[in-house]
């Protein structure tokens, strides 16, 4: 199973074994990672299952589509180049080794 | 306080949230979340969605695995329904009893049961539990020749599954149009003319007379009129009542739904009420709203929790809602219901717009079709109470997103 790694700002970090086919937030959420709140269930309707991905990465993900670009402007946590909903990325075998860092806050 | 600490009567997402906030807000005492149903509280919103589509296992849809609740030190009693409220304490249906400090309601709300003849043939169903959502998607499988009654976001949602698959379904609805009390006439024109594009069949303006039936089996719908449409399976989506017996009998206030104030609080200062069962006063636009949404379950159970941390303020949110229809995704920001005036910022015919609803030229929300950033401009521009005219609304040239921002430190 891919294996995902979850920075979270402390510096401390969680990495999970996530079944293929989930999204990098349901991984964390059932792996129990904190920082990661995905109120609205995956819709990208809430922003906040908020990640910054590693630079090495961010070119291996699916693009981006309006909704989530919208969504973006709204976090808690300030928007930066790399930053993504994690809700929007599927865990594949591409995915493996994947890093991301948690934001300080989500709400 | 006694140290029994807080009872939450209801498992679904507002009273998941409020176990979850209170933890996450730094509340020691013992929290009990009571569900009624088998399952560890889920989500609902997939279950007419990806879920039916098939694009989302069961445990997926679960809020936490089984296994975390113990970890955040909530108890988790499934399959209990309460019976009875007290003075300080329920009684659960199997005769035991809880005791609490303080007791939160997020009882939900149940579906509106179609009545007419032949309403209990095997092949009629409705949705709103896991367990239901996995039958219809069981039986969708076979189905044949499919009718939805009800065109709110449920019917439309199911019709969607349906179309894909490339079976039949006809939409047969009461009122003249597509979510009428949920949009505008345009955005009800928008999804319905996309549906009919897919296949689906409206028929507007239609009561259901009787479902007919052989062997105990469905096989047709009886419209007014006397026509009969074939049908070998029925999803009736027809509404919810909200569940306020238990506060009914226990002496509460009640208001089309079980009337809270504006901390949420019941006619009881030790039991408050959230979610789909609450009937809370809006503060924009007067008057007492219940609400069926994620958002409302959520912001709702925030805002308890943070009352019984010592953190008290008035709910004060921006309601917002979305239906993913098909290929197109609706987002609603604010309540609607009551506009005069509709005005449109993109065009329809390109698939993809707004109408922005005011009432006496007062902006009241913004229902958009594939316009996620004006429903994200909607809901800023609710949440800092900014106004907005008809004319800026509907004036291409005006940067809307620029105006909202531009307030954002205000």
């Amino acid at each position: 199973m891919p294996k995902i790694t979850y920075r979270h700002a402390d510096g401390t970090q969680d990495s999970l074994d996530i079944s293929p086919g989930i999204s990098v937030m349901q991984g964390a959420i059932s792996g129990g990672v904190k920082g990661i709140v995905a109120e609205c269930g995956g819709a990208a309707m809430c922003a906040t299952c908020h990640v910054y991905v590693d630079q090495k990465w961010l070119a291996a993900l699916p693009p981006m589509n309006a909704v989530e670009h919208e969504m973006l402007e709204t976090t808690a946590a300030e928007r930066r180049p790399n930053s993504r909903l994690s809700c929007q990325i599927k865990v594949g075998p591409d995915l493996d080794g994947l890093v991301v860092g948690i934001p300080d806050r989500q709400l | 306080m006694t140290g029994a600490g807080v009872v939450i009567a209801g498992a679904g997402q507002a009273g998941f949230q409020a176990a979850l906030s209170l933890r996450d807000q730094g509340y020691d005492g013992r929290i009990t979340l009571v569900g009624d149903e088998a399952h560890p509280p889920y989500q609902r919103p997939p279950l007419s969605k990806a879920f039916l589509g098939g694009e989302m296992a069961a445990d997926t849809v679960l809020l936490r695995p089984p296994g975390a609740y113990a970890g955040l030190a909530i108890d988790l009693l499934l399959g209990q329904g309460i019976g009875e409220i007290g003075a300080g304490r329920v009684a659960l249906h199997d005769g035991a009893q809880l005791a609490y400090d303080h007791l939160i309601l997020a009882l939900g709300a149940r579906n509106r049961a179609l009545a007419v003849p032949g309403a209990g043939l095997q092949g009629v169903v409705m949705l709103r539990t896991l367990d239901e959502a996995a039958a219809l998607r069981d039986r969708l499988a076979e189905a044949a020749h499919v009718v939805v009654i009800g065109a709110g976001f449920i019917g439309l949602e199911v019709a969607a599954a349906v179309s894909s698959r490339g079976c039949p379904v006809h939409v047969i609805e009461v009122a003249p149009r597509a979510m009428a009390r949920a949009t505008s006439a345009p955005v009800s024109q928008y999804f319905s003319r996309r549906h009919a594009r897919q296949g689906v069949h409206f028929l507007f303006d239609t009561g259901v007379t009787r479902l007919v039936g052989r062997a105990g089996r469905v096989v047709g719908v009886e419209i007014a009129g006397g026509a009969t449409i074939a049908a070998d399976l029925v999803v009736v989506g027809i509404g919810v009542t909200p569940n306020v017996a238990l506060a009914q009998a226990h002496g509460l206030r009640l208001d089309g739904g079980i009337a809270v104030d504006s901390h949420l609080l019941t006619s009881d200062p030790a039991i408050s009420a959230i979610g789909d069962c609450a009937a809370f006063p809006d503060r924009r636009n007067g008057g007492r709203v219940r609400l069926e949404s994620v958002q409302n379950a959520v912001d709702q159970a925030r805002c308890v929790a943070a009352r019984l941390v010592g953190r008290a303020a008035p709910y004060a949110a921006v309601p917002w809602f979305w239906s993913d229809q098909g290929q197109d995704r609706l987002q609603i920001a604010g309540l609607t219901g009551s506009h005069d005036q509709v005005v449109l910022r993109g065009d329809p015919e390109s698939g993809a717009f707004s109408a922005f609803c005011f009432r006496q030229g007062r902006f009241l929300g913004v229902e958009s079709a594939n316009r996620p950033g004006d429903h994200m401009t909607g809901r800023r521009l609710l949440g800092q109470a900014l106004a907005l005219s008809p004319d800026q609304a509907g004036d291409p040239a005006f940067d809307l997103k620029a105006y909202a921002a531009g307030h954002r430190a205000a």
